[in-house]
């Protein structure tokens, strides 16, 4: 899939290896523009949920919350990645201004299911 | 017999004869360099149970007897990375262990190179890799060429880290700017196909202490599969696996194991010969399946 990264999405993770204080931060900007807010849980060895469907250039804040283990969250053709803090919820801010769709995986090595840790984001136009 | 013409050429040529030069202040004496090969053997995921292998408890005793079946014997056998195959047990981790050391105790070279991968090493940040096979970065010489041994694993964030990396510059720093040297590590150290975890996260800043050396070859695991790419002048090499080929990179959704076929079991297996050679050329490689015929 080819992706003009000069066209392509503004991608925001608001706590990146974060700390409390990153993550409250991440809240005052979510209460001012009020972007949709997706729940996504993390665990050995899935997301749930593992598709997530936008529309184009619809702000959107992906809430993770890690269960069992600091998980990565990574969409290499967006160019976001965030680490997400086991027992912290970690916010990831997208607008995605390209339709298409998007692998996102988990880039931490988190166990023998890793390698199916993965899921889908479908930007739809 | 080893068809040397039929080598790829990887390295400069004359790289050997500039080696000789004195940069060194006479402490490589041109008696040290030599042609010699190695053996890189990779991935065999000892451990591994499922559909991608049916064979997998006897494929690394195969490439085992293969590799003592060369006719002339490698100077050395570095294997890069994934001995074993995962397990969240740490017990069952160094059982594996204890049992891919067992079968490779076969090999008649008994010079041997180890590096973690990340399914030996990221769960417990190398801890049972050190314990049964020592450090996880290290360098050595041979026969002129200056080999470094990098860990892109033990950080299950793939990262090689600050501090190994300040290793590496000063390691570096030792070498003059035309010496050979070959890069031992499990993943690639470029952005080869990040949407399935192929790259290192800060392996763009381990290129750029090796770009101002000017006959750099970087040697690598990891993707199941011979794969050959140039980042500037440096050359990356990876190596099939021992246990089961892999998708060639970004090809698919996702990077699920080639099906087994069961009429040609080692197909897309295998391991290689490094040729390293003071005249014609600085490497020369040689792709071998598991077993013959």
């Amino acid at each position: 899939m080819q992706i003009s990264k000069r066209r392509f999405m503004m991608g925001v993770p608001l706590a990146l290896g974060a700390v409390a204080g990153s993550v409250l931060l991440a809240g005052t900007a979510m209460a001012k523009a009020k972007e949709r807010v997706i729940k996504i849980e993390a665990r050995k060895f899935r997301y749930a949920p593992n598709l997530i469907e936008l529309k184009k250039g619809e702000a959107v804040v992906l809430e993770f919350t890690a269960v069992d283990f600091t998980h990565g969250f990574s969409v290499p053709e967006m160019k976001v990645r965030a680490d997400l803090l086991q027992g912290q919820v970690v916010r990831v801010k997208l607008q995605p201004d390209t339709a298409g769709q998007f692998a996102f995986l988990c880039d931490n090595f988190c166990g023998s299911g890793h390698e199916e840790m993965a899921g889908t984001i479908i930007v739809k136009g | 017999m080893i068809d040397r013409r039929n080598f790829l050429k990887l390295g400069a040529v004359g790289g050997g004869a500039v080696f000789m030069s004195g940069l060194f202040g006479g402490v490589h004496a041109a008696a040290e360099q030599e042609d010699f090969y190695f053996v890189q053997l990779s991935d065999s995921h000892w451990g591994y149970s499922g559909p991608a292998n049916p064979d997998a408890q006897n494929t690394l005793r195969k490439a085992v007897a293969t590799v003592n079946a060369l006719d002339v014997k490698p100077d050395f056998i570095v294997f890069t990375g994934d001995l074993t195959h995962t397990t969240d047990d740490p017990a069952e981790r160094r059982r594996r262990m204890a049992e891919f050391k067992t079968i490779v105790a076969g090999l008649d070279v008994q010079t041997i190179h180890f590096l973690a991968g990340e399914h030996d090493a990221s769960l417990d940040k190398g801890a049972a890799f050190i314990e049964n096979f020592g450090p996880t970065h290290y360098s050595f010489d041979h026969k002129g060429v200056h080999f470094i041994a990098l860990d892109n694993v033990s950080d299950p964030g793939a990262r090689i880290g600050d501090e190994q990396l300040a290793w590496l510059k000063a390691d570096l720093a030792k070498q003059a700017s035309d010496a050979r040297i070959v890069v031992l590590t499990h993943r690639p150290l470029f952005d080869l196909a990040p949407k399935w975890d192929w790259a290192t996260r800060d392996g763009e800043q381990a290129v750029a202490l090796l770009m101002p050396y000017s006959n750099v070859t970087v040697f690598y695991g990891h993707i199941h599969q011979e794969h050959h790419q140039m980042t500037g002048h440096i050359a990356h090499h990876a190596a099939k696996s021992l246990i089961f080929p892999l998708p060639a990179p970004g090809s698919q959704a996702t990077r699920t194991p080639l099906p087994y076929d069961a009429a040609t079991p080692n197909k897309g297996l295998g391991f290689r010969e490094v040729d390293a050679e003071v005249k014609e050329a600085a490497y020369q490689l040689t792709e071998f399946p598991v077993t013959k015929g």
